[in-house]
């Protein structure tokens, strides 16, 4: 009944706002972003049987045998979307994707954590994400010339200070309107690199929120003439861009997360869960970290994680437990730091969800908080104690994630058997490359 | 129009769910002596009495409700398969009824038709509360004649309240009512949807909905009206 009147109420929206094109959204299995149009005519039989294409044209979706799947909108999703001109306006919906007998296609991601946040359900939990999400404006997106950040190119002098600012401004009343509520925003460290946090909310309707940001923040770029990119590492010798991510669980209204007489305000369920995502941090990071280019961040130090630990107070960690508000206990969370804005964010949630639960499940044990700067420590003293680090490259990464039953089984047979298909060939193609750096450091000298 | 009278107390939750999905207020109570002291001013807008689980004591409160100087009607009885051989010689007491269970469409539709020939109103087209009109018909929303552009949740949980302002709702009566199904937010998910609407409803308007600490949420009554 719920489900019929949802659709009821976007069909009589559309009517009644005068809605002249709906945009189905999906996205591939890396996590870049799909759409198709349709008329306001084709919306009902739609939203009754699905829009049927062919797969095989979407990195992911490809299968030997039938490759005809249905884009499915979930009606709970429909929104009038912001920038459309008044006199046009036009709504979108997410969409789940389905075989043609209208079972969950294996090769979507959305299924995917639809799948892994039903099984902690089972348990009683419901998951609550919030990203800090940051990327960089460049003027341009030639990749042909090096990239040239907008705080610094001479083409604004006048107006630098004010460009990046007020783009960040539209761009958060944008994300508003689309109910996606932002907690804070920032210019970060680095040059023309922006942070934007979203406030916590239940994973999927993070990862719909985490692909419409990507999408609004490069739209509004682009309106200005400027480009914005997620790539995790684009600019030598400056910090590169991460996407922290806060993690909590709650059974029904409360926070599984806090305890107020443990020492860290944290209960057990909590440590177990930090203890799994520590003890599987190596075999999720090809999906945390998806790009060659990932790794190129996770290398640098700044606030970069490199190795497997956590701690309340120490921003080297891979895992953090931010210190709550006093009085707050509903804000106890742990703080995930390896991963980037370029990951897919329905298979990184399931991930990060599915080895914290392994870690409840099977009851891990908590290690020791790493004390200290941790890149202060020889590799020998980090051995002694006990300290692995992550993956370096993305080949290490899918050397892990290819022995991973955990990493396997969220995912599903079918993503986890092409992503590391397409991952491994992005590798060989990389590999084959010579770099600028290559050329510099060894042809006159050899 | 006044509220529906529902017997039993609590009424059963599908009732319930439907009823406050449809935009018709209701309240709910446990004999004839509640029924008298929490009757509106106007009288009841009519009845709706649960016969399924405990036919004997149902059909004692329908009596009692249309034996009074002033019946009350319209009556609707929501009764079991099995039970319809009990409604044989007690035709007095009640204008229709409707099986168990019921689709929600079609309960809406009786008790529709059965105002209707009461001559009552039938339930309220716009709900408005200050600034703020949703339209229950075409399920829009509207701030001071700006229409405002929600999603279903945000929609259905913005009339829940205004149809009951003043009153406090803790998280797990919103979820229970306006969700009503399983979501994997839980409780959580009712702060993120009021953020959402605080934040759709502009800053002028926000306080319209207001936290009622370590309880919940209430409605109206803001210091802006």
């Amino acid at each position: 009944m719920s489900a019929e009147r949802q659709r009821e109420y976007v069909l009589r929206t559309i009517e009644e706002r005068g809605v002249r094109l709906i945009r189905l959204w999906f996205t591939d299995v890396l996590g870049r972003h799909k759409s198709v149009a349709i008329s306001p005519a084709e919306l009902e039989s739609v939203l009754e049987e699905g829009l049927m294409f062919d797969g095989s044209s979407i990195d992911g979706f490809s299968r030997v045998q039938e490759s005809d799947v249905l884009a499915r909108p979930d009606p709970a999703t429909f929104e009038l979307l912001p920038w459309a001109k008044t006199d046009e306006p036009s709504g979108l919906m997410f969409c789940n994707i389905e075989n043609i007998d209208g079972t969950p296609f294996e090769g979507d991601p959305r299924q995917v954590l639809h799948r892994n946040l039903a099984r902690a359900q089972e348990h009683g939990y419901s998951f609550f994400v919030a990203p800090e999400m940051e990327f960089f404006y460049f003027a341009s997106d030639d990749p042909t010339t090096k990239p040239e950040p907008i705080d610094q190119a001479s083409y604004f002098d006048l107006t630098t200070a004010d460009v990046a600012s007020d783009l960040r401004k539209t761009t958060i009343h944008m994300l508003e309107k689309l109910s996606i509520p932002v907690e804070y925003s920032f210019h970060e460290d680095g040059p023309s690199q922006q942070e934007i946090d979203l406030r916590y909310t239940e994973a999927m309707n993070m990862a719909d929120s985490v692909m419409a940001l990507r999408m609004v923040v490069k739209k509004i770029a682009m309106d200005r003439g400027v480009y914005a990119t997620f790539m995790p590492k684009p600019l030598n010798g400056q910090q590169g861009s991460g996407m922290h991510t806060h993690l909590s669980l709650f059974e029904g209204d409360t926070n599984a997360f806090h305890d107020a007489d443990d020492q860290y305000g944290l209960s057990k369920v909590a440590k177990a869960f930090i203890a799994g995502l520590l003890v599987h941090a190596r075999e999720i990071t090809a999906v945390t970290n998806q790009l060659v280019n990932s790794y190129k961040r996770l290398n640098e130090g700044y606030e970069a994680p490199q190795h497997v630990t956590w701690a309340r107070n120490n921003r080297s960690a891979l895992v953090r437990v931010p210190v709550h508000k006093q009085g707050k206990p509903d804000s106890t969370r742990v703080e995930y730091r390896a991963i980037d804005p370029a990951c897919n964010p329905y298979l990184a949630f399931s991930l990060l969800l599915a080895a914290g639960m392994r870690g409840i499940r099977e009851g891990y044990e908590l290690p020791n908080e790493a004390e200290g700067n941790l890149f202060e420590l020889t590799g020998a003293q980090r051995n002694d104690l006990g300290i692995r680090s992550l993956p370096t490259s993305l080949n290490q990464a899918l050397n892990e994630m290819e022995g991973s039953e955990l990493v396997r089984e969220a995912l599903g047979e079918h993503i986890f058997e092409w992503f590391l298909r397409n991952k491994r060939s992005e590798w060989t193609g990389y590999q084959q490359q010579v770099s600028q750096w290559e050329l510099d450091r060894y042809l006159r000298s050899w | 129009m006044e509220p529906l009278l529902l017997y039993p107390n609590p009424p059963p939750y599908e009732l319930a769910q439907a009823l406050d999905l449809a935009g018709w207020a209701w309240k709910a109570v446990g004999n004839e002596e509640e029924s008298r002291r929490d009757e509106p001013e106007d009288g009841w807008g009519g009845a709706i009495i649960v016969a399924a689980e405990e036919g004997e004591n149902a059909f004692a409160m329908a009596r009692a409700l249309r034996k009074r100087d002033q019946p009350i009607e319209p009556l609707l009885l929501l009764v079991s398969g099995a039970q319809l051989d009990e409604l044989d010689m007690r035709g007095e007491l009640f204008d229709d009824f409707c099986l168990t269970p019921f689709h929600p469409r079609e309960l809406e539709a009786r008790l529709k038709h059965l105002l209707f020939r009461a001559g009552r109103t039938s339930r309220p087209n716009v709900i408005e509360y200050g600034p703020l009109a949703l339209n229950v018909e075409t399920y829009q929303a509207a701030v001071d004649g700006e229409p405002l552009d929600l999603t279903y949740m945000e929609y259905e949980l913005l009339k829940f309240l205004a149809s009951h302002p003043g009153k406090v709702f803790t998280r797990e009566t919103l979820l229970s009512r306006v969700w009503g199904y399983d979501y994997y937010g839980g409780a959580r998910t009712v702060d993120v949807h009021i953020r959402r609407l605080r934040s759709k409803l502009g800053e002028e308007h926000a306080g319209l909905i207001q936290t009622v600490r370590s309880v919940g949420y209430s409605f109206g009554q803001s210091k802006w009206l």
